[in-house]
């Protein structure tokens, strides 16, 4: 090791990373995933490692836990834990560390538990690795583990299999996983990104419950400052690989020192409770007319075995406005993605009738709709799958319009104006997908659906897969696109402080059904139905903002759309 | 799960139905029909002939005889074959035994060498082992399988006179041991397809479940790398291996067409060459709707394995 002999951990300190620079393999846009990152976790605090994707904070996580991909070296700096340096530790003595000192859980509740194997065996495989306990007691503590982290009926719970369980359960089994040898340091890294508000709020409640209890020290991975505010006891913010603001929590998050930490706060979406100013009165006739729409999901086959019959959509009514947006706003599982889909006729609705412009195209054929296509166009969630990687933007852009009869040189005029409207330069038109980020992915989409100028966007979490700072910014897109254009806009998302940015009305989903329907204003501050006030309660970091100043709209004025 | 079956055997019923009636047709169409070569038979007259067809029944409508066989195939008679006269059942019970000893020997090393080669070209990608297996297998792959054969025989039987050149056995021994000195070669020749077709699949299947982020949960709890590629690893990547094994079981029991004609080995394969080559039409349709059944149960097979160790399936 390079460094010079560092000053030895004070007592109150359980995790020290000086200096830590690691070498990403020529080629790569940048030297160093992370350079000279120094920062120290208390014992018995949280810490928040916050930054946007590429910043280098998931790298900074396994490097502590020894699971750098081979390409990627730790090329100095030193990692202290326990008196120990880290870096520089056999393969061996690494992994005896892991789940016994530290623990760690991760982003994706879905994908990172084995599906062959039951929770139970799942929990008792971190014991068996470091041969503690006999299989009797590893079992015993396997079950007190699911009842610590609040699962239901633990005993069951043992033999499930990960496949059983929702978004929220399984992050529990994580959690139950990482606390069964009793770690020192449990390092989260966006263990809420992936789950609803409810969900969300309900896991960092956890982990903040146990963290107290147990006096464990945590490095909170996040992007989102408003899950900060909510557990953090100090910060370390990073940008590109470098740590460029650090502190307590109140200190950086009421006044950041620096301007990229500011930036990112600013970014972030916060609840407004005031109501969009539409750029026109609405006219008298709806663009979009729903009444009583219904799609049950059946599965299983008709002649043999179990049928399995789920309602999404349970008769939905709504109207909607030239010129204006609808957010639609639930949890995964209330319906909000079917509508979605029937309403652009990539699913048939059971009953009910979809009015757009005054004809019901509910009951229209695929034939007898294709003319109507254009007109109805959708952006969608994951601009990474969205956009097929073997076609250039170019094509992506120009294939629909001339399927529907536009002139090939017509539609890669328009193609290239509508790139450069949506932000991207000339350029843009003759590269691969691949060759761009996540936001400039998803102003191709945006791109790609404004090719047929349209009357209705359907853009389906067209932002979630997005960092806080791009989200604001396509936000800001589709809402200067609405005002030039005059489109009509559905806008759903799980997510509603962003609901609150972009809507003029808001619907809220619970279970295939419109538990309630008004302006940002009411959902938000004055919510009617229990469900609401229940997810309005579970965002993250407006606590300490909206909660308790039910009507001072003033401190969000800043944010708010207008 | 019992629904699942009755499901799955009421759609194989239909597709055994179209199967025998397109290989019906089809053998129906070829030039001669089924007593050509009685017709150079100086011994025989077209009478003989026309007296031999009524007798079949073969001057019946093509249909006809379609049902006739299919109902006496559902009665179990499964026709009798025009070279011996000897029933169907028994001519494919005389072969089958010998492709199963090839085909169940180079398979069950196929599946075994494949899968080391394949897990231990995901564990070290890009390693001299890793680029030495890959183009191996393509070597394996597009040189054909008689080459592989002829040349075998060249070098163990005819320079080192180590292995015989065919036959199952030698006339007046027929020792377990005789058994298996005449299988090493035919089974060693074609296991080197299968071994490259099966270490391919099971190299891809191995890194995408490396690749799985239960593998990094499990690194993270501190397992042991070698428990992490036997426990989750391995088990994850042979699920699809399993369709794969059950789509080689038909070609287990109907033998290999071009190394069994090498090595004159009295499998299936050579039975359904010769038959074809005598008009044999009850033999041939016996064999064609067997491998038919073969090709559904190996799938009905696999489908059930499936969904006895993956608990999405069996539970889901």
């Amino acid at each position: 090791m390079a460094s010079a002999p560092q000053p030895l951990a004070s007592e109150d300190v359980a995790l020290a990373v000086r200096d830590l620079t690691v070498s990403l393999p020529a080629g790569m846009e940048r030297a160093h995933a992370v350079e000279n990152v120094s920062f120290e976790l208390k014992r018995g605090q949280i810490l928040c490692i916050i930054g946007e994707s590429g910043s280098g904070k998931s790298v900074t996580a396994n490097a502590i836990m020894g699971l750098l991909p081979k390409s990627i070296r730790v090329s100095s700096g030193a990692i202290r834990l326990q008196g120990m340096d880290l870096v520089g530790l056999s393969p061996e003595s690494l992994r005896d560390l892991r789940g016994r000192v530290v623990s760690m859980i991760f982003q994706d509740p879905l994908s990172a538990l084995n599906p062959l194997m039951t929770v139970g065996a799942q929990i008792e495989e971190v014991m068996a690795a470091h041969r503690m306990g006999t299989p009797k007691s590893r079992r015993s503590r396997a079950i007190e583990l699911l009842t610590e982290v609040g699962l239901p009926d633990p005993p069951l719970m043992y033999h499930q299999y990960p496949f059983r369980l929702s978004g929220g359960q399984r992050q529990r089994v994580m959690i139950a996983m990482a606390l069964a040898l009793e770690p020192a340091i449990l390092i989260a890294d966006e263990p809420t990104t992936a789950l609803d508000v409810t969900t969300q709020a309900q896991i960092l409640q956890l982990i903040r419950d146990i963290q107290r209890r147990k006096g464990m020290s945590v490095m909170f991975i996040t992007h989102d400052f408003g899950v900060v505010a909510e557990i953090a006891d100090s910060v370390v913010v990073m940008e590109k690989g470098h740590c460029v603001e650090q502190g307590s929590a109140e200190q950086v998050l009421k006044s950041p020192s620096h301007l990229y930490t500011r930036r990112l706060i600013a970014a972030v979406p916060h609840l407004t409770g005031k109501d969009r100013v539409p750029a026109e009165a609405a006219a008298a006739a709806s663009i979009l007319k729903v009444e009583c729409l219904v799609k049950t999901y059946r599965s299983g086959s008709a002649l043999f075995g179990r049928r399995r019959i789920v309602p999404a959509v349970n008769g939905v009514s709504f109207d909607l406005s030239p010129g204006r947006t609808l957010g639609v706003v639930g949890e995964s599982g209330s319906g909000k993605s079917s509508l979605g889909r029937l309403l652009i006729k990539l699913l048939d609705s059971d009953s009910g009738s979809i009015l757009f412009e005054g004809r019901d195209v509910a009951r229209l054929s695929e034939a007898e709709f294709r003319p109507v296509r254009p007109k109805i166009q959708m952006i969608f969630q994951d601009p990474f799958a969205s956009l097929n990687p073997r076609s250039t933007v170019g094509q992506i852009l120009t294939v629909g319009p001339i399927a529907h009869g536009v002139p090939h040189k017509a539609a890669c005029e328009q193609a290239r104006e509508l790139l450069a409207h949506v932000g991207l330069d000339a350029g843009t038109f003759d590269r691969y997908p691949h060759e761009f980020s996540g936001g400039q992915r998803q102003r191709i989409g945006i791109a790609r659906a404004l090719m047929f100028k349209p009357k209705l966007l359907i853009a389906d979490e067209a932002v979630s897969a997005l960092d806080v700072s791009i989200q604001a910014q396509i936000l800001k897109l589709l809402d200067q696109i609405q005002r030039e254009t005059g489109v009509s806009m559905i806008f759903i998302t799980h997510d509603l402080r962003v609901a609150s940015q972009i809507c003029d009305e808001i619907a809220v989903m619970h279970r295939g059904q419109i538990v309630e329907h008004g302006p940002p204003s009411q959902i938000f501050l004055n919510p009617k139905s229990a469900y609401t006030r229940e997810l309005v309660a579970a965002i993250p970091g407006e606590q300490q903002s909206s909660a308790g100043a039910v009507g001072s709209q003033s401190t969000l004025a800043g944010h708010s759309h207008k | 799960m019992s629904g699942f079956l009755l499901n799955r055997l009421s759609q194989s019923i239909v597709l055994l139905v179209i199967v025998s009636i397109i290989g019906f047709t089809v053998l129906n169409l070829m030039p001669g029909g089924p007593l050509a070569q009685f017709g150079l038979d100086p011994g025989m007259t077209q009478k003989d002939v026309e007296r031999l067809a009524t007798q079949l029944g073969l001057n019946r409508p093509l249909w006809i005889q379609y049902l006739d066989w299919a109902w006496r195939l559902l009665q179990g008679d499964w026709g009798h074959s025009f070279r011996d006269g000897s029933s169907v059942l028994a001519v494919i019970g005389r072969h089958l035994l010998a492709t199963l000893l090839l085909m169940g020997t180079s398979t069950a090393l196929a599946i075994a060498v494949g899968t080391w080669i394949g897990i231990r070209g995901a564990t070290h990608r890009y390693s001299l082992f890793d680029y030495c297996a890959t183009i191996g297998a393509m070597v394996a792959l597009s040189v054909p399988t008689f080459w592989f054969g002829l040349i075998g025989i060249y070098i163990f039987t005819l320079k080192l006179g180590w292995v015989p050149a065919g036959n199952m056995y030698t006339i007046g021994d027929g020792s377990v041991l005789d058994y298996l000195h005449h299988l090493i070669l035919p089974s060693l020749v074609l296991s080197l397809v299968h071994v490259a077709i099966w270490s391919r699949y099971m190299r891809t299947a191995t890194l995408d479940a490396l690749s799985q982020d239960f593998v990094k949960t499990a690194r993270a709890k501190g397992v042991s790398e070698r428990r992490i590629l036997l426990k989750h690893v391995v088990g994850n990547a042979l699920l699809p291996m399993i369709t794969l094994a059950g789509m080689q079981l038909p070609s287990i029991l109907t033998g290999a067409l071009v190394t069994e004609t090498v090595f004159t080995w009295p499998g299936m394969g050579r039975l359904f060459l010769d038959s074809l080559g005598y008009s044999d039409y009850p033999v041939v349709m016996g064999l064609l709707i067997f491998s038919a059944i073969l090709v559904v149960l190996g799938n009905l097979i696999a489908d059930i394995v499936i969904a006895t160790v993956d608990p999405r399936i069996r539970l889901g």
